[in-house]
């Protein structure tokens, strides 16, 4: 095989999606397979993915009933037993249900979950959320949370957060750590930098269609490279845009490590990434509350 | 390859790092570009964008060869003709036209006009489906995005002017090019800056059933990441490596062709 587009260091893509036969779409296993040959070529060394319910087919995809949160768990797991190899899974849940979501944590754990992924079906700071949180926090489970980046209104299909509404969550559970999803996603990225800079426990992924210039910069000032993630989501392409963005800022080899891989071997559970060796994973730099890890930072280059 | 789709100046809703000629120069020698179409950003904004153009004409000078000044008229304001007539001597392959911004609906006589100029100028024209992303876009920048409805209008207008489009999805590309016919699709071209890659794969959709000839190669800078076009190309599938988009220089040189063919008003 030629050298992966982003090198042969290891890279773990903290946000991705598959799908599955009862999703409403019939080409959803050449969308699984698109991803799976795009992450070979970009050179992904895990998918750390998650199934949204049916996406919308049976309920909505950001209020997903129980049925389609445990349809959609039980195909992320066939999956991951598939691709053991490249593919690991965060367990979707509904806050709504609460009682079904800490059982569904609790079973899909039990066979392989690393991560919780939360959706929009409830503000992220809202109480019925603490159980969910709190449980996380005892394993050492990340929250994956969708955000919107600056809610100004309520949007449609979704009771939306942004990074205030998380940062109050992740205040009332400083032991858990929360992934802020996609910071290319949508809204407005620099009101999030400033939401979220004193909550060191809060770490966001680069995913998202967004490329816009500056992004990346004003991130890397806020947080510090010690709390950025790597990931795609639904664009793989932007994913690895960013990626090549980041060697051109000029950040040094242990920073870019960080972000690749090593921030995020730091924040799952111990051994859930069995190839990437530990020896590395525990050589990096702690986050600073502070977005003090940005220190010994190269200049900048040109974009 | 050219990049048809990199501006210089500042953005009036949010702070864009260091958007000056020089710097793009050096960004396209890193990104194994040619040279680019450059536009003016402020102007998209400005009531009457002649003082941008201006400026883009002067800060362009010293990078003549590799950056093209693409200025931007506007097709309401009186004297537009002499802005293109300016920007033919000038040297300008395109002229960039913001209808959303300046309030022009989806089928102004204006608009319409100025395409048609342009077609026996030999001036290719530019338009900008959008910016930024709708979702995050200031409370004032109320504009929205291009509709194909708009597109299609212009697409339609003259058989001599060949059209450019920046920033489009494969929503709006699809709408646009299954509504015309097959001799008005010849003369519309699409940059990339927008199309999303795997797994969607909408990319590698449209150059099966569009085409990779309707397609260039463009970037949005400074707005937009610069390796976000070349990453696409390079998770294109096995079948579509190596796939060859049209270079803006020969869209340019058959808008001038077209321009010359067409007799009066044409362009030396």
């Amino acid at each position: 095989m030629s050298t992966p587009l982003a090198g042969p260091e290891p890279l773990i893509d903290v946000h991705a999606h598959f799908y599955h036969a009862h999703a409403g779409r019939e080409d959803w296993h050449a969308l699984n397979a698109a991803r799976l040959r795009a992450g070979e070529r970009i050179g992904i060394t895990w998918h750390v993915a998650s199934v949204l319910g049916s996406y919308g087919f049976t309920s909505p995809t950001y209020f997903p009933s129980p049925e389609d949160v445990t349809l959609g768990n039980d195909e992320m797991l066939r999956l991951c037993d598939a691709e053991h190899r490249r593919v690991r899974m965060f367990v979707t849940v509904n806050p709504n249900y609460t009682a079904h979501a800490i059982a569904e944590i609790e079973r899909c754990v039990a066979r392989g979950a690393i991560g919780v992924k939360l959706l929009a079906s409830r503000r992220a700071d809202d109480p019925l959320l603490d159980a969910i949180a709190e449980l996380a926090g005892e394993r050492g489970l990340p929250v994956l949370h969708h955000v919107w980046q600056h809610r100004r209104r309520e949007w449609p299909s979704q009771e939306i957060s942004d990074g205030a509404d998380l940062a109050r969550l992740a205040a009332r559970h400083p032991r858990t750590t929360f992934i802020l999803a996609h910071l290319g996603g949508g809204g407005d990225w620099a009101h999030t930098y400033a939401a979220i800079a004193d909550h060191p426990n809060i770490l966001p992924d680069v995913s998202g269609s967004g490329v816009d210039r500056g992004m990346l910069d004003q991130a890397l000032d806020a947080l510090g490279p010690s709390r950025l993630l790597w990931g795609c989501d639904l664009t793989m392409c932007t994913g690895l845009a960013k990626l090549r963005a980041l060697e051109v800022i000029g950040l040094d080899a242990e920073w870019m490590r960080a972000i690749r891989w090593e921030n995020a071997a730091r924040i799952f559970p111990e051994g859930a990434f069995p190839n990437i060796r530990p020896s590395t994973a525990g050589s990096r730099p702690s986050a600073g509350a502070d977005g003090s890890g940005a220190e010994g930072r190269a200049p900048r280059a040109v974009r | 390859m050219i990049d048809v789709a990199a501006l210089i100046g500042p953005y009036p809703f949010r702070y864009v790092p260091h958007p000056d000629p020089e710097v793009l120069v050096r960004v396209l020698e890193r990104e194994g570009l040619d040279g680019a179409w450059v536009g003016h950003l402020p102007s998209a904004f400005y009531r009457d964008p002649t003082p941008g153009n201006a400026a883009l004409y002067t800060a362009l000078l010293p990078f003549a060869g590799v950056l093209a000044p693409v200025p931007a008229v506007r097709p309401d304001w009186p004297g537009w003709e002499r802005a293109l007539d300016d920007a033919v001597r000038a040297g300008a392959p395109a002229v960039r036209i913001y209808p959303p911004q300046w309030g022009l609906g989806p089928h102004d006589a204006a608009a319409r006009a100025l395409v048609r100029r342009c077609g026996e100028l030999g001036l290719v024209v530019l338009l900008t489906v959008r910016f930024e992303d709708l979702r995050q876009r200031h409370p004032l920048d109320v504009a929205g995005d291009l509709t194909a409805a708009a597109i299609r209008t212009l697409a339609r207008e003259s058989d001599r002017t060949r059209i450019v489009v920046s920033a489009a999805g494969r929503e709006t590309i699809e709408e646009v090019h299954w509504g015309l016919t097959p001799d008005e699709q010849s003369r519309l071209f699409w940059d990339i800056s927008w199309i999303w890659g795997p797994p969607e794969d909408h990319l590698a959709k449209l150059l099966r059933t569009v085409g990779a000839a309707r397609f260039v190669y463009g970037t949005g800078w400074p707005m937009r990441l610069t390796q976000t076009p070349r990453s696409n190309l390079d998770l294109l599938p096995d079948d579509l490596v190596g796939v060859r988009l049209t270079d803006a220089r020969e869209i340019a040189a058959a808008a001038r062709g077209a321009a010359t063919a067409g007799g009066h008003g044409a362009r030396a």
